[in-house]
């Protein structure tokens, strides 16, 4: 919890496409299943044509802003090493790192004008980051789409929800067809943080 | 309890009202705000060809008595300020409300103007929510506002509002009945005679409307340590609310006219007082014009961009959480065109025939960034035509490069068909490239009079962009596949050799996004033969890699939606299709 309030804010951040959205709609709508108040923030426009993409969800009693700021975040859920890298800064001191272990390379790098980051997975345990296998894991599950919501599972390891309630929302926003894989996604996603 | 957005929330309140015309232009941050309403019982809405064109269909839908709502980004307001401050003068039939939604910080925007100023130059009322709750209730109460104060009324949000989702309580529809139309031409015809008295009309609304902003429940005062008070209005007060959560603060919900004696007595009960703007000094100048002290703060707020609570407990010289330092070296990740994006080729090769390219507002407009970098220029929507006109009649007595603008369809229709008007009628020259991919793409693949596609659904004609072309006064018109290199490369060449005249290209091929018309191929693959020239590379396409060690492309199979593309530019016949 952040230290000035009782919010609770998660930030995610990830690449364009990858699901984020609907990763953060999930969190969203199981946080008021479980009584809370809840405010979910996005950025479209630009963004989408495979550029960064970070969603924020602020949790509480009574919430007010949609955003967070430097330090600020409790929850950091990256889609990506790199972004993970990059939104270090909002994540509070005491925050939880979860990422999926995974290095989608920008345009600058496949051009040969940048380079991706060395190491990336050091240098986010020293952020005690949980790194996760989403895509394998996915793939465990029934189908690689499902790699958000493995990621969703990680991060409910840490949250104030019940996993009951989780799964309640996912089988209700899920297309019908692919609730078992999403449901077995998410379960492997929680087993992978609680197991480690 | 629902969570919307504030877009779906101010198009709930507009259905909830009786509102049943919408009209607007696409355009982000307000884009799914008429999206929403189209979907919605009992309501007829349409995507214009412009700002300007849909705030004249609300106009006379309002003059006839429906209660009619128009959408739009900040800027899209420009396009409409013509009929809107006459709008001002003529006042409303039916209610009419008018969304301006503003990007502080340009996420998706070429300025970050504030819409508040258009209601103080036009003397239109705006409102101005915080939440999408609230964006219901206004956008609700507005229609019956404006038939009361016979006004059209202005909505400002934010991103942060249209784009945030919070908590709303959606509730039934009221039928409107239409008022009956009576022609009156001293309240619809805006020539001088009828227009004077008009404007002394204006002033005793506004009279009405500064005493209704003093008593309106959207201003609120929110009293607790009388130490210090805070101005705001919008997103900026959820911020100030966990910056300052002790202050006093007076929520503007009416951000024109401002409650002149509610604020006095604001700043007489508190000791300190302050205004916090996001991104223009909109309320603080307007609330010292009204002779009201205001406070320095500690510290100073960013004159530009978004706010958020940090940026204001530094203000007030509080403490904030430490943040760790950016990691240094990251790559940057700014959008790209798709893979098969049928876009590239065209700026590849104008590149390479070095000319000066005037660009539009678009997703084409990312073909100004590496490694293609082939735009001179963006201002604003159909700038791209005008302005090459304008860099034809300054470099005209000398030998330059082409100059070529590069517009798509639905900018075209927007605001590009005058601007060619212009350069034909008066005999102008250079090159403009059209590049109709059949939808209007960045703002998520609307509708709009190219691709023949409506709203609703309804069934329409496409529109005859040759043969529209060709009417406008140009005699060199080609239509080109931007796929294919070779047939680009030599209608560019073609086009732009004739220096004395007038030419358009149509470059027309389905956005690769559009499911119903892009058919994805089999991927190509790098063979053996590659020699790492960069030739692929330099189209940028996100599905082609360099690979670091060896310096030879690799393409991502997965994401290689099989245009061909690179094919045509690999010189040692490398890339093959699977």
């Amino acid at each position: 919890m952040n230290q000035n309030s009782s919010t609770i804010r998660v930030l995610l951040a990830g690449v364009g496409g990858q699901g984020t959205i609907l990763a953060a709609d999930l969190l969203a709508k199981t946080a008021i299943a479980s009584g809370y108040q809840v405010k979910l923030s996005e950025i479209h426009g630009m963004s989408q044509r495979g550029g960064s993409v970070t969603t924020v969800v602020n949790i509480g009693r009574e919430v007010h802003s949609m955003v967070i700021g430097e330090g600020e975040a409790d929850y950091l859920l990256a889609f990506e090493t790199t972004e993970a890298l990059r939104n270090l800064p909002f994540l509070a001191p005491a925050g939880k790192l979860y990422a999926n272990d995974v290095q989608i390379s920008p345009l600058p790098v496949l051009t040969g004008k940048a380079s991706m980051p060395t190491m990336p997975a050091a240098r986010l345990a020293e952020r005690g980051c949980h790194l996760v296998d989403a895509h394998e894991l996915a793939v465990k599950a029934g189908s690689p789409k499902c790699a958000n919501v493995v990621l969703l599972g990680a991060l409910s390891t840490g949250m104030p929800f019940s996993a009951e309630v989780w799964e309640e929302q996912i089988r209700s926003k899920v297309p019908e067809k692919t609730i078992e894989a999403n449901i077995a996604a998410f379960r492997l996603g929680r087993d992978s943080v609680e197991v480690a | 309890m629902e969570l919307l957005s504030g877009n779906e929330a101010i198009a709930q309140g507009a259905w909830e009202a009786g509102c049943s015309i919408g009209v607007g232009y696409p355009g982000t941050p307000s884009t799914e705000t008429l999206e929403s309403f189209a979907k919605k019982e009992g309501v007829y809405a349409e995507w214009c060809p412009n700002e300007k064109v849909a705030l004249e269909v609300a106009v006379g839908a309002s003059a006839a008595g429906a209660r009619v709502i128009a959408t739009m980004k900040h800027v899209g307001v420009n396009v409409a300020a013509d009929p809107l401050f006459t709008a001002a003068y003529t006042g409303v039939g039916g209610g009419m409300l008018v969304l301006a939604a503003d990007d502080p910080g340009m996420h998706s925007s070429q300025n970050e103007q504030d819409s508040r100023y258009y209601a103080l130059a036009a003397r239109i009322p705006i409102i101005e929510p915080s939440d999408s709750q609230e964006a219901l209730l206004f956008a609700k109460d507005a229609f019956g506002l404006s038939e009361e104060f016979d006004i059209p009324f202005l909505m400002r949000s934010t991103v942060r509002v249209s784009h945030a989702k919070t908590p709303t309580e959606p509730s039934g529809r009221t039928e409107h009945v239409r008022k009956e139309y009576v022609k009156d031409p001293s309240k619809w015809v805006m020539m001088p005679a009828y227009a004077k008295g008009r404007r002394i009309d204006l002033d005793a609304r506004w009279q009405r409307l500064r005493e209704w902003a003093e008593e309106c429940p959207y201003n609120t005062v929110e009293m607790r340590d009388t130490a210090m008070g805070v101005v705001c209005s919008g997103a900026v007060y959820q911020h100030v609310r966990d910056a300052l959560p002790n202050a006093s603060v007076f929520k503007l919900g009416v951000t024109w006219p401002l409650p002149e004696a509610k604020l006095k007595q604001f700043r007489e009960d508190v000791d300190k007082l302050y205004c916090i703007d996001e991104a223009s000094p909109f309320i603080s100048s307007h609330v010292a014009a009204l002779g009201i002290r205001i406070d320095e703060m500690p510290g100073s707020l960013p004159p530009y961009g978004e706010l958020s609570p940090r940026a204001i407990r530094i203000a007030f010289d509080q403490q904030v959480p430490e943040a760790e330092q950016a990691q240094p070296n990251l790559p940057p990740r700014p959008p790209a065109l798709c893979a098969g994006c049928p876009h590239r080729l065209v700026f590849k090769e104008l590149v390479r025939a070095k000319c000066i390219v005037t660009g539009d507002i678009g997703c084409y407009t990312l073909g100004a960034l590496p490694p293609l970098s082939a735009l001179d220029s963006t201002v604003d929507m159909g700038a791209s035509i005008s302005m090459a006109h304008g860099f034809e009649l300054a470099l005209a007595n000398e030998d330059h490069s082409p100059v070529v603008a590069v517009i798509g369809d639905s900018t075209f229709a927007h605001s590009g068909l005058t601007s060619l008007l212009n350069t034909a009628y008066n005999q102008g020259c250079g090159t403009v490239c059209i590049l109709d991919n059949r939808t209007t793409g960045m703002t998520g693949h609307q509708g709009n009079p190219v691709n023949g596609k409506t709203l609703q659904g309804r069934v329409t004609r496409e529109l005859d962009l040759e043969a529209v072309v060709t009417s406008l006064g140009v005699d060199d018109v080609r239509t080109v596949n931007p796929n294919d290199m070779k047939a680009t490369r030599e209608a560019i060449k073609e086009a732009t050799q004739a220096t004395d005249r007038l030419s358009v290209i149509v470059f027309r091929s389905p956005c690769v996004l559009l499911r119903d018309s892009f058919v994805v191929q089999n991927p190509y693959y790098i063979n053996a033969s590659c020699t790492g020239c960069g030739s692929c590379i330099s189209l940028g396409c996100p599905a082609i890699a360099k690979d670091a060690e060896t310096g030879s492309a690799t393409i991502d199979t997965s994401s290689c939606v099989g245009c061909g593309q690179c094919a045509q530019y690999c010189g040692f016949h490398a890339i093959e299709q699977s």
